[in-house]
């Protein structure tokens, strides 16, 4: 299948294979991801979402087909060509990626040094006022290895939209969160997408969140792709697009259930006597 | 049979492809030093680490190697009631071979194995994709100011070792054995020739310090991903630069006659 890329198409894969060695990755992917949309890559683990982010990004190469990013074609570019295709972009990596010799306050400064000529009192002003943004404030002299896991997800977001990219990759930020650190970086990506208008891919398997604040789905399942808005999906009459969804749900609520062990039986059990 | 021929064809391909690989790695890094800006500040943090933190292994070994040397070379000399070259024995050994040989292997197993490691570890982490994207060349940015720095510490730490090794014999000899100081001071300053023997015991370490550089970010850049990958990048480190070394002395020594 081959996608025709639409007008308000931001990052276009065009029959991408992948594979890492002998395990096929991804056979042939075509999908479209809008402009100025959050779009949510859903699919279970080893589906190839990180992959696909990572093929964004130019970190890895397709094995046979294209991918267009902002207009133009990564994948043939070198690597220095492709810092240019890199200015418009920023990742938000799973484990957050922050330099583990620097404090958070050069973790973000860097790039504004390396790229930009303001002066160090402009440099601070502005990595402040990110930090500030993402909710994060007393953590400049920290190193990362001090932070929390949602800490550290919020430095990762505050480095990865500092320099104002057009696009922002974001790779699994709910996992390994709490549920309010989940809402948290939830509310935050939203309103940055709703703000700034930047287009945002984020890989995740979380689908409550999903449901949320997604405008567009890509969803990757044994092999094949299938898109469209969240509720479409989840109420998709093909049956394993919507187990998917089921099951995710189910999961969760499972998951709920079991955490709080005592509370319902309680409740059925033991009712007040009248 | 058939298995055995397998698989050594397979480690002689292996061979060959890093070969290949380490050599295509070294062309980016003198790339690499030569785009602007200069990574000083890197630089000089990479000769703190791997300079400053090896001078205390760096003289107490050079001392028991001198120690050892004065020792054995004052018990095989006496037979001979030639004691008095003992300055010579101990300063030729260490200047030519046993300075910049063993200081690499020390060098090779504290600063190698730690720049690998550190290098593995953020490949692992993905830091150095973190620098990629945002525009940033980790080659210029974190491998090169080590691999320089590993060069420009090199002679430096194994003059550091022979200065050592020369006081170590020296106690030995003079002030535990008897020889005449003056004796051992004037063999010395007689046997040794400043450009067939010290510049030429500097060139080696450079060669040496240009060896451990590029083993070291090479096995750490090109790591797997994983814990057991830094693990795995790290060992081999110090095997392959240790072997790497021993071989090159070999045709240093036969080709340079340092």
């Amino acid at each position: 299948m081959t996608v025709a890329a639409g007008t308000d198409a931001h990052v276009v894969f065009d029959d991408v294979y992948m594979a890492f060695e002998d395990r096929e990755v991804l056979r042939g992917l075509s999908c479209a991801f809008p402009r100025g949309k959050i779009s949510v890559i859903l699919g279970g683990s080893g589906s190839g979402k990180t992959t696909v982010l990572r093929l964004i990004g130019g970190l890895i190469r397709p094995h046979r087909g294209r991918i267009r990013v902002a207009d133009r074609d990564i994948s043939g570019l070198s690597e220095t060509q492709l810092y240019t295709v890199r200015e418009k972009i920023g990742m938000m990596f799973q484990g957050g990626a922050l330099l583990d010799s620097l404090t958070v306050f050069d973790n973000l400064a860097f790039p504004l040094r390396e790229h930009t000529t303001l002066k160090a009192a402009e440099v601070a002003d502005e990595v402040h006022r990110v930090l500030a943004a993402v909710g994060l404030s007393n953590v400049d002299a920290l190193l990362p290895g001090q932070l929390s896991g949602g800490m550290i997800k919020r430095a990762a977001l505050a480095r990865a939209i500092l320099m104002k990219p057009e696009i922002l990759l974001c790779d699994e930020p709910f996992s390994g969160l709490d549920p309010i650190s989940v809402k948290r970086i939830e509310a935050l990506l939203h309103g940055i997408n709703r703000r700034q208008g930047i287009t945002m891919l984020v890989s995740s398997h979380h689908i409550p969140s999903t449901m949320r604040m997604a405008d567009h789905v890509v969803l990757l399942w044994n092999q094949r792709v299938v898109s469209g808005s969240p509720t479409a999906l989840r109420d998709s009459a093909d049956a394993n697009v919507a187990e998917f969804f089921n099951e995710e749900v189910d999961a969760s609520l499972a998951l709920a259930e079991t955490a709080q062990p005592h509370a319902r039986p309680r409740q059925i059990s033991a009712p007040l006597p009248r | 049979m058939a298995t055995l021929v397998h698989s050594l064809g397979w480690s002689v391909l292996r061979f060959i492809d890093h070969l290949g690989k380490i050599t295509v790695f070294a062309g980016r890094i003198g790339r690499a030093v030569l785009t602007p800006p200069p990574r000083v500040g890197p630089f000089i943090q990479e000769l703190y680490n791997l300079g400053v933190l090896s001078l205390v292994i760096i003289c107490v070994c050079g001392l028991a190697v001198g120690m050892v040397l004065g020792l054995q070379g004052y018990n095989t000399l006496v037979r001979f009631g030639a004691t008095n070259s003992l300055g010579a024995v101990v300063g030729l050994s260490l200047i030519r071979e046993l300075g910049p040989v063993l200081t690499a292997l020390l060098a090779t197993g504290r600063a190698g194995s730690a720049t690998a490691a550190e290098i593995g570890t953020m490949v692992a982490t993905e830091q150095l994709d973190g620098l990629r994207m945002m525009s940033v060349n980790p080659i210029h940015l974190v491998v090169t100011p080590k691999a320089l720095a590993m060069i420009a510490v090199m002679p430096l730490l194994s003059a550091l070792f022979i200065v050592c090794g020369m006081a170590g014999g020296y106690f030995v000899g003079v002030s535990l054995m008897g020889v005449d100081s003056g004796a051992y001071v004037s063999s010395l300053e007689h046997a040794v020739d400043f450009r067939d023997d010290v510049v030429g015991s500097l060139l080696k370490a450079v060669v040496f310090g240009v060896l451990v550089g590029l083993i070291a970010t090479y096995r750490g850049y090109t790591c797997k991903p994983t814990s057991a990958g830094v693990s795995a990048a790290t060992t081999s480190t110090v095997v392959v630069g240790s072997v790497t070394i021993l071989i090159f002395d070999y045709f240093i020594t036969a080709l340079w006659g340092v």
